[in-house]
């Protein structure tokens, strides 16, 4: 039998087969993938994941593929940083970051779901991968593209930064920039999806994609020993993320690997875009869609595709969201490079800064195992943080200007 | 023919007006309603429009007029 039963509607429960779709005909709801887990169980014991390689694909079996994985062989795996120094100084005992700042090949978490996406493309037949985006998706889908022989279309904002241009062309894609505003780009890009057979890997790929970010909740249970987190903070940007780690830890439990999961999920956003947050804080079931206006560019999305799913997840599991002004996420930017010397995108300072303000209130405890998910690098969005980093101490050639300057400190 | 979905929202002093029956009669375009959630300050529906293309385009561009918010049923996909 095989491993992935049929794709099922999120509401109304519809099953279809696994192909390429990703709206139930019936109540246009999402869909999303649907397992056997029994046979899972039976085909993934322990061991085998412990012996398997060092990367995401150690938990294809929980994957939406059928064959092997044939794009994206390094992503995931990625460190789970035992962050004393922040966690000392936060007040926490047992504080980890799970570092994809050093995912593989592009520096963010989308190397997980851009993997997945392909992986499951290239077996439902597609030979071009394309996507919409601003930045870490585009940098992604081209990258794995180039290497998995793909055409490659990127639909791009037509006033969208010349450095995150080239961050893209590089892989040589396709890159079309569109004219209009955000609205303009987001509907030509759903219809253009709708009308040629590519795998568009955030809308007609999307219940496979999304599958991809499930690792991240399996590597950080295998790396705390086969356990759950008391607490995970999570970044928000369509929602997703956020979901799929619950669906994550909760398949660790259907599988035998997790007795309970009783971990708290926090959701964190950026004020200047926190439609999900706002929500939550406000006890509503459902988000009013706002103009994104934030520093932290890969979590601006005004109207998020899972946000009723996110707050639904958070209510379930017990957790809290927040959201952090932009100065707060410059200065969990360097929170987090100043203590323990990771240099994570806005998205990490959204999560650090997040995470503060959690521990203030007193929704994550001394004694809580803690994992804050930094799911992009640093050198990706410098611009945000060189005003705020200071400058180097400038002198001439000089032993005397240097001793001048600095003293008999740190002589031998 | 050509078939469309859209996620509509209306703003809270657009829900007492008949919206989709409007569109239905201002333009050539057939209106399917599969889900919806209308409350006293805040609604949405998701909806299959059916009609020559370039029609659905005057219709989705006459509900922006009314003030009413029209995406993609997929909501945002630019990430």
């Amino acid at each position: 039998m095989a491993k992935m039963k049929a794709l099922i509607c999120r509401e109304c429960g519809k099953e279809y087969p696994t192909e390429a779709l990703h709206v139930c005909e019936l109540c246009f709801g999402p869909l999303e993938v649907k397992y056997n887990y029994d046979e899972i169980k039976e085909a993934m014991p322990r061991a085998s994941v412990e012996a398997g390689p060092k990367s995401l694909w150690r938990y294809k079996e929980l994957l939406p593929i059928e064959g092997g994985p044939t794009v994206g062989l390094h992503a995931g795996m990625t460190p789970l940083v035992h962050a004393k120094n922040l966690g000392s100084f936060l007040g926490l005992d047992e504080l980890y970051i799970k570092n994809d700042c050093v995912n593989q090949p592009t520096l963010s978490f989308k190397d997980r779901v851009v993997a997945v996406a392909l992986t499951r493309a290239r077996e439902l037949g597609y030979e071009t991968a394309a996507c919409a985006s601003t930045g870490n998706l585009a940098n992604s889908v081209a990258a794995h593209a180039a290497q998995a022989g793909m055409q490659c279309y990127v639909f791009i904002p037509g006033d969208l930064e010349a450095a995150k241009v080239l961050g893209n062309l590089i892989y040589r894609p396709k890159v079309v920039e569109i004219e209009g505003n955000y609205d303009d780009v987001n509907r030509l890009c759903s219809e253009i999806a709708g009308e040629r057979r590519w795998a568009f890997v955030n809308v007609n790929i999307r219940p496979y994609y999304a599958e991809g970010s499930k690792t991240l909740a399996f590597e950080v249970v295998e790396q705390l020993g086969w356990r759950a987190p008391d607490q995970v903070v999570v970044p928000m940007a369509s929602g997703s993320l956020l979901t799929k780690i619950w669906k994550g830890l909760n398949e660790f439990k259907k599988i035998g690997f997790l007795k309970d999961v009783s971990t708290k999920v926090n959701g964190a956003q950026a004020e200047g875009c926190s439609p999900i947050a706002t929500a939550f804080k406000a006890g509503r079931d459902f988000f009013k869609p706002v103009k994104p206006n934030t520093i932290a560019k890969s979590l601006a999305i005004g109207n998020p595709a899972d946000g009723y799913y996110a707050l639904k997840t958070t209510m379930e599991s017990g957790g809290a969201m927040e959201a952090v002004t932009d100065d707060e996420v410059i200065e969990g930017i360097k929170l987090l490079a100043q203590t323990e010397g990771i240099f994570a995108e806005t998205a990490g300072g959204v999560t650090i800064s997040t995470l503060r303000k959690l521990v203030k209130q007193g929704a994550i405890k001394k004694h809580d195992v803690t994992v804050a998910y930094i799911t992009g690098n640093g050198l990706k969005t410098q611009e945000a943080v060189v005003d705020s980093v200071g400058r180097p101490f400038r002198i001439p050639p000089s032993l005397v200007k240097f001793e001048q300057t600095f003293g008999q400190q740190g002589a031998a | 023919m050509t078939k469309l979905r859209f996620h509509i929202r209306f703003p809270e002093e657009k829900i007492p007006e008949p919206v989709i029956y409007q569109i239905g009669h201002e333009y050539q375009v057939v209106t399917s309603i599969r889900r919806a959630d209308v409350r006293a300050t805040t609604g949405w529906m998701d909806v299959e429009f059916s009609g020559e293309t370039e029609e659905i385009e005057r219709a989705i561009a006459g509900l922006r007029n009314k003030g009413v918010l029209v995406d993609p049923i997929e909501l945002n996909v630019v990430e």
